[in-house]
């Protein structure tokens, strides 16, 4: 009996938007051993049941992209598998608005965002890793008395685990290396935010990708995450995520089949503002740099360092302009900052905020649940803070703001490495031997001078110390999904 | 300390003075207690090392953070450069020494060390010199931005390197770490630490600045465990089992992430075509893939898949090589084979081949100990065992025993003939393990498509085990994470820093 999981569900603005619910595994969707609500968090009630992967369903996958791979994808040219993710770039560009309604109806982002940034970047991304397919260029390396060369093989089956706050980003940042230097993936999206990953597998099969290539199935990250970086048929697993289970995955890994693990954690990113920076311009990106997504974002930017000469303007500077955030229903087209993704987020954000209130901080603005209905939190900024506080050690993923003040930069370097992260960092200064200084300096994957969560698919992004292992996007991102194999033909017998 | 200088004598008279200290901040001090270690050619203590045990452990990567961040982390690549080729030189200038007491220690013969070991140590540390100054970043195009990258040093890196080819794994560790301005803790291992702690005394009259290179040795589950899971080292690279690769893995992702790489065992599969221009040739390399340093090499041929045609020939002949080559007294001239390194390894070994034997293999030639001193043991081939089933099924029963899937690390090898080509490029791959192989034909066609075929990370096509500092190696599957060699080699002591300033977009 073949099951049908296509639903469809209707917007409070009336949109119908049609996904389908199954697990998307060698171009069917499937059954799953269970299934999971999937919650609106405007509104905590459930928007529809999605089926859900545990150790059977994911076997399945993997042995499907294994057998694709073996039989099929390792046999594409690299022409052909640019084609398709070219393809199925050009269908997500036509279905832009209705992906982007699910995307904010799933993650409750602000659809002006999910339009104008979080969906173009998936297409953007997947050209750009097509661009590549055929320059996966090995060396000829000159030894003696041999013809000695490296090729640049795919590793075969990969798995992606991918989390719920940039949910379609997060899918395409992972699919496009992967595909592009010819594996197979099985990518297992956040049970907090399924569908417009599964929007975009009836894509997946529409583009052509032959069966297998591409599988989604969602899943619990004990059970079905669990089984896919336990795998012994899985060659490589991208992880997107926390810290803590970053090292779960890393050890599954070690505990197997040594399968190759990249990281992407979180951050406590320090953004350090020197009292020769353009204020309005370093309170405007400041803010987008600690309130962007509401806060769930590893690179944002949550402690503020505040030169002390301008500390004070700043300050007021910044409480007027966070004070204008719109908070509210991100379907509205201006609204800037939407709900937390869930019940237990939220419940988390707010007791970081006691905490911090505990711990002695002030909090300067916001602190407080907005309205009551759905996950939604005030802008806050806590001010009077000590490095030993949880509110500056812990990352808090909400929209929670550390700001303090710094004396010189020898002074807040030291402040700002006071952390066991690495993600990202950023300097507000416009003496340009001070920007080049202090980010050479700073122990950060990503450095941004005058700028704040400013990322680009062609520039590599990735933590130091515990904020992950390895990089996406960009030329490094290729490295993941390779395996080198030296050839070394004697040719002087 | 001069208590800690101790002369060592040779078999062949050649006397070496060494300082056994543990070699931390250009100093050599005394460790928590000593360890013997034992010449496997004679079962007898050639001296007593200082040993490490976390404390000292400590120690070494203080004195690492500290000379990293006091200045090696942003000192002049050409000072870098300068200090390795240096080292090359003085390298050169000991080579007697050196191979003195590596073949003592290890037991590989006279004639093989100098032969290739301290040329491959310069070779590597020249390598990398040349690289410290050509460590590019990217410039890349972003709307409003100029975006650039940085590939800066990790920071304190440790090596944990493993017996067989020890002062070699010295270099490949030490070379690719310093280069890229990185300060390194290595962990030598316990069974040979004596050429490595010579080498630690060049890196101070080389002029390495203190803490830069640290040499200690101590055991595994105490000192490398500790090194594996110091919160203040960035990176572990390891040589040595799977068991213990997999340890390390675990240990980093319990602490604090460290970046690891991973070279681990092979049992790598060499396929020998009826084609090959000549069967002297390959029986020569394939002799040399297996029984070369006593079969202790991650990457050696131990399983050997002749095609049908000149099965008979090969096999003769190998035998004929094999009972050529003298098994003996790592300094007699005449050796070939030295002992296995130590009384664990060749029990393990002698093991392996009782099980070969009780599983049905047919020891063809060898599979006994050499004398009664020392480690030492025959040359052994074991044949495979086919069976054809009463309805006339070809049954490989071979293919699953445990000599054939399990790492022995000694002198013994598989060779098994084969028909049908696709057939034996599944059975070659069908392995945990993917370090390498070898393909054996003058059929260029063939050399390429089975050279793509395998599952490895090195492919040889008519020759074994050559390698030079600038190719990559390194494992696929379960052979390991990572590649050592080449400008591959860098990224492994790299970590990317992408900078993006702002020079033309306003909120």
């Amino acid at each position: 009996m073949t099951v049908n999981f296509a639903t469809e569900f209707t917007t409070s603005k009336g949109d119908k938007l049609s996904f389908n619910t199954g697990l998307f595994i060698n171009n069917e969707f499937v059954e799953g051993a269970g299934t999971i609500d999937v919650i609106n968090p405007t509104n905590g009630e459930k928007i529809c049941a999605v089926q859900a992967a545990e150790e059977a369903q994911v076997n399945a996958a993997v042995d499907a992209a294994d057998k694709a791979y073996r039989e099929v994808w390792s046999k594409t040219s690299a022409r052909e598998r640019a084609r398709l993710m070219h393809k199925l770039a050009d269908l997500i560009d036509a279905n832009v608005d209705e992906i982007a309604k699910i995307e904010t109806l799933d993650n409750g982002k602000g659809i002006a965002f999910s339009k104008g940034y979080d969906i173009p970047e998936v297409s953007k991304t997947l050209r750009y890793f097509a661009g590549f397919a055929d320059k996966l260029h090995g060396k000829v390396i000159e030894t003696e008395g041999k013809l000695s060369y490296t090729r640049h093989e795919p590793i075969g089956v990969c798995g992606a685990i991918i989390p719920w706050n940039f949910p379609l980003m997060m899918a395409g940042w992972k699919l496009g290396p992967a595909l592009c230097t010819g594996n197979v993936v099985v990518l297992k999206t956040s049970e907090l935010t399924p569908l417009s990953a599964l929007k975009l597998a009836e894509l997946v099969k529409e583009a052509g990708f032959p069966p297998g290539v591409v599988n989604i199935i969602t899943g619990y990250g004990h059970i079905a995450g669990e089984k896919l970086a336990r795998h012994p048929k899985v060659g490589k697993v991208a992880f997107t995520g926390s810290t803590a289970v970053g090292r779960l995955v890393m050890k599954a890994a070690a505990e197997t089949n040594l399968k190759k693990v990249t990281l992407e954690l979180g951050g406590k990113s320090p953004n350090i503002i020197f009292d020769d920076a353009d204020i309005d311009q370093a309170v405007a990106w400041a803010h987008k740099g600690v309130f962007f997504n509401h806060g769930q974002c590893c690179c944002a930017g949550t402690r503020i360092f505040v030169q002390e000469g301008i500390y004070d303007k700043f300050l007021e500077r910044f409480k007027e302009y966070t004070s204008k955030t719109k908070v509210g229903d991100p379907f509205e087209q201006e609204t800037f900052q939407g709900p937390q993704i869930s019940q237990v987020q939220f419940d988390r954000i707010m007791g970081y905020i006691q905490a911090g209130k505990d711990e002695g901080a002030t909090c300067f603005m916001g602190g407080n649940r907005l309205g009551n209905s759905g996950y939604f939190i005030e802008p806050t900024v806590f001010t009077d803070v000590k490095g030993s506080m949880k509110i500056m050690q812990e990352e808090i993923f909400g929209p929670v703001v550390a700001v303090s003040k710094f004396k010189d930069e020898a002074d807040v370097i030291e402040k700002a490495h006071d952390t066991t992260y690495g993600l990202a960092a950023a300097v507000f200064t416009q003496n340009i031997t001070r920007a080049v200084t202090v980010a050479n300096k700073l122990e950060a994957g990503t450095v941004w001078v005058n700028c704040y969560n400013e990322l680009d698919y062609n520039t590599p992004f990735g933590g130091f110390k515990q904020s992950g292992i390895g990089r996406e996007n960009g030329e490094y991102a290729l490295d993941n999904y390779l395996q080198i194999k030296a050839v070394k033909i004697n040719v002087e017998l | 300390m001069s208590s800690l200088i101790t002369e060592i004598t040779a078999p062949d008279g050649y006397k070496v003075t060494l300082n056994t200290g543990l070699f931390i901040n250009n100093e050599f001090v005394p460790g928590a207690h000593t360890i013997d270690t034992i010449n496997p050619a004679t079962g007898k203590v050639i001296a007593a090392v200082q040993a490490a045990e976390k404390e000292q452990v400590d120690l070494a990567v203080d004195a690492a953070y500290k000379a990293f961040y006091g200045g090696w982390k942003t000192s002049k690549p050409l000072e870098r450069a300068r200090l390795m080729r240096k080292l090359a030189d003085l390298v050169k200038r000991d080579s007697e020494d050196l191979v003195h007491l590596e073949s003592l220690d290890n037991g590989k013969p006279l004639s093989a060390s100098r032969m290739m070991d301290t040329d491959s140590v310069i070779e590597q540390l020249q390598y990398y010199a040349g690289f410290c100054d050509k460590l590019h970043g990217k410039v890349i195009e972003t709307e409003g931005k100029l975006s650039y990258t940085i590939h800066e040093p990790v920071g304190v890196c440790g090596g944990i390197i493993p017996w067989n080819v020890p002062m070699i794994m010295l270099a490949w560790k030490i070379a690719p770490a310093v280069c890229t301005g990185n300060t390194i803790v290595v962990k030598t291992s316990e069974l040979t630490p004596l050429s490595a702690l010579k080498i630690a005394a060049l890196i101070k009259e080389a002029g390495f600045p203190p803490g830069v290179v640290n040499i200690i040795t101590g055991y595994g589950p105490t000192a490398g465990e500790a090194l594996s899971r110091h919160m203040k080292v960035s990176k572990i690279a390891f040589t040595g089992s799977l068991a213990t690769g997999r340890a390390i893995m675990k240990a980093a992702a319990e602490t604090n992430l460290k970046k690891i790489t991973l070279e681990l065992g092979g049992k790598s599969p060499s396929i020998i075509f009826d084609d090959v221009e000549s069967v002297d040739e390959v029986v020569f390399w394939t002799h040399t893939g297996v029984f070369f340093n006593s079969g202790q090499s991650c990457c050696a041929g131990t399983r050997l898949y002749v095609q049908e045609g000149i099965y008979d020939e090969f096999i003769e002949k190998f035998k004929a090589l094999t009972l050529s080559k003298k098994v003996g007294d790592p300094f007699a001239a005449e050796t070939f084979q030295g002992p296995q390194i130590s009384e664990g390894q060749f029990n393990r070994v002698m093991n392996y081949i009782d099980i070969g034997r009780k599983e049905g293999a047919t020891c063809y030639l060898g599979g006994n100990r050499v004398g009664d001193e020392g480690y030492f043991i025959e040359p052994t081939i074991f044949t495979a065992l086919t069976e054809y089933c009463i309805c006339f099924f070809y049954l490989d029963v071979t293919e699953n025993m445990t000599i054939m899937k399990e790492e022995i690390f000694g002198p013994v090898v598989i060779i098994s003939k084969f028909k049908d080509i696709d057939d034996v490029i599944a059975k070659g791959n069908d392995t945990t393990y993917g370090l390498a192989a070898g393909v054996f034909t003058s059929n260029i066609t063939r050399a390429v498509k089975v050279s793509n075929a395998l599952e490895a990370g090195t492919i040889w096509v008519n020759t074994y085990y050559s390698n030079s500092p600038a190719e990559p190696f390194g494992g696929y599957k379960q052979s390991g994470i990572g590649r050592e060699c080449g400008e591959y080699a860098l990224s492994n002591y790299t970590q990317v820093k992408a900078v993006k300033i702002n020079v033309g977009k306003s909120i």
